[in-house]
């Protein structure tokens, strides 16, 4: 595991995502809900 | 704009509560952060992408279903899920790892191809045919136990019973044609290896 994070690469400032990403992120935070049946918390993701 | 002032813990609850532009802020303001602590471990840009998306999945999966616990540690929060798909990302990779090319390391050093050539398969053909021709020249007698024991895969037995002679003189003609064979292959200078 040492090995894997003793490896530290220079990222280009201020680098970000793709939009398209970002995009897809929020649109399924919209679209995820749960709902709450006996006890159990059940997921739904609206089309 | 205040709402850009807003800090992460108020953040997270007014999403929870229902409020999706809440979400836009946290990315907006934690995603340089977050995606270049993922580019730095992984050092490609789809890779990086992936593993933000699924990270903030987890995030949101945990918001929504009201999982999560505020202590005011949003961000740490956020880079620990990332760091975890992280190593499993590695973990995924170390068991498929996918070995490229180079001017330094070729995989076929370590692999072989044991399956002859053409050039090997003309060669060895070659050679067979050779042997074959050699085998001609033998006396009759010797030519006829060497053909059994070697392309019909008799026993010494099964040949003096075929032959109608002892195993003795069996064995002692298949010696006999060796001997010959070496003696043709020498006297001509053949050369039967590829």
């Amino acid at each position: 595991m040492a090995k894997i994070y003793s490896k530290i690469i220079a990222a280009p400032t201020a680098i970000q995502p793709k939009k398209e990403t970002v995009n897809f992120i929020l649109n399924y935070s919209k679209a995820l809900s749960y709902l709450n049946i006996k006890g159990q918390k059940i997921e739904f993701i609206a089309n | 704009m205040a709402i850009n002032h807003t800090p992460d813990a108020l953040l997270v609850k007014n999403y929870i509560a229902g409020d999706e532009q809440a979400l836009t802020v946290l990315i907006n303001r934690h995603q340089t952060k977050i995606y270049g602590f993922i580019y730095s471990k992984l050092a490609d840009r789809d890779q990086a992408d992936d593993v933000f998306q699924d990270t903030f999945i987890k995030v949101i999966k945990t918001l929504k279903s009201n999982s999560y616990n505020e202590e005011g540690k949003f961000l740490p929060w956020v880079m620990r899920i990332a760091h975890n798909l992280i190593v499993d990302f590695y973990r995924k990779n170390k068991k498929m790892p996918l070995l490229r090319e180079t001017e330094e390391f070729s995989i076929f050093d370590i692999l072989s191809d044991n399956s002859p050539s053409i050039e090997g398969q003309i060669i060895y053909d070659g050679i067979e045919k050779d042997v074959q021709n050699i085998i001609l020249e033998l006396p009759d007698d010797q030519k006829e136990v060497l053909m059994m024991r070697i392309y019909q895969d008799l026993s010494f037995k099964e040949i003096s019973e075929l032959t109608g002679v002892s195993i003795n003189t069996a064995l002692g003609r298949m010696r006999y044609a060796v001997i010959n064979l070496r003696k043709i292959i020498e006297k001509n200078n053949i050369i039967l290896t590829a």
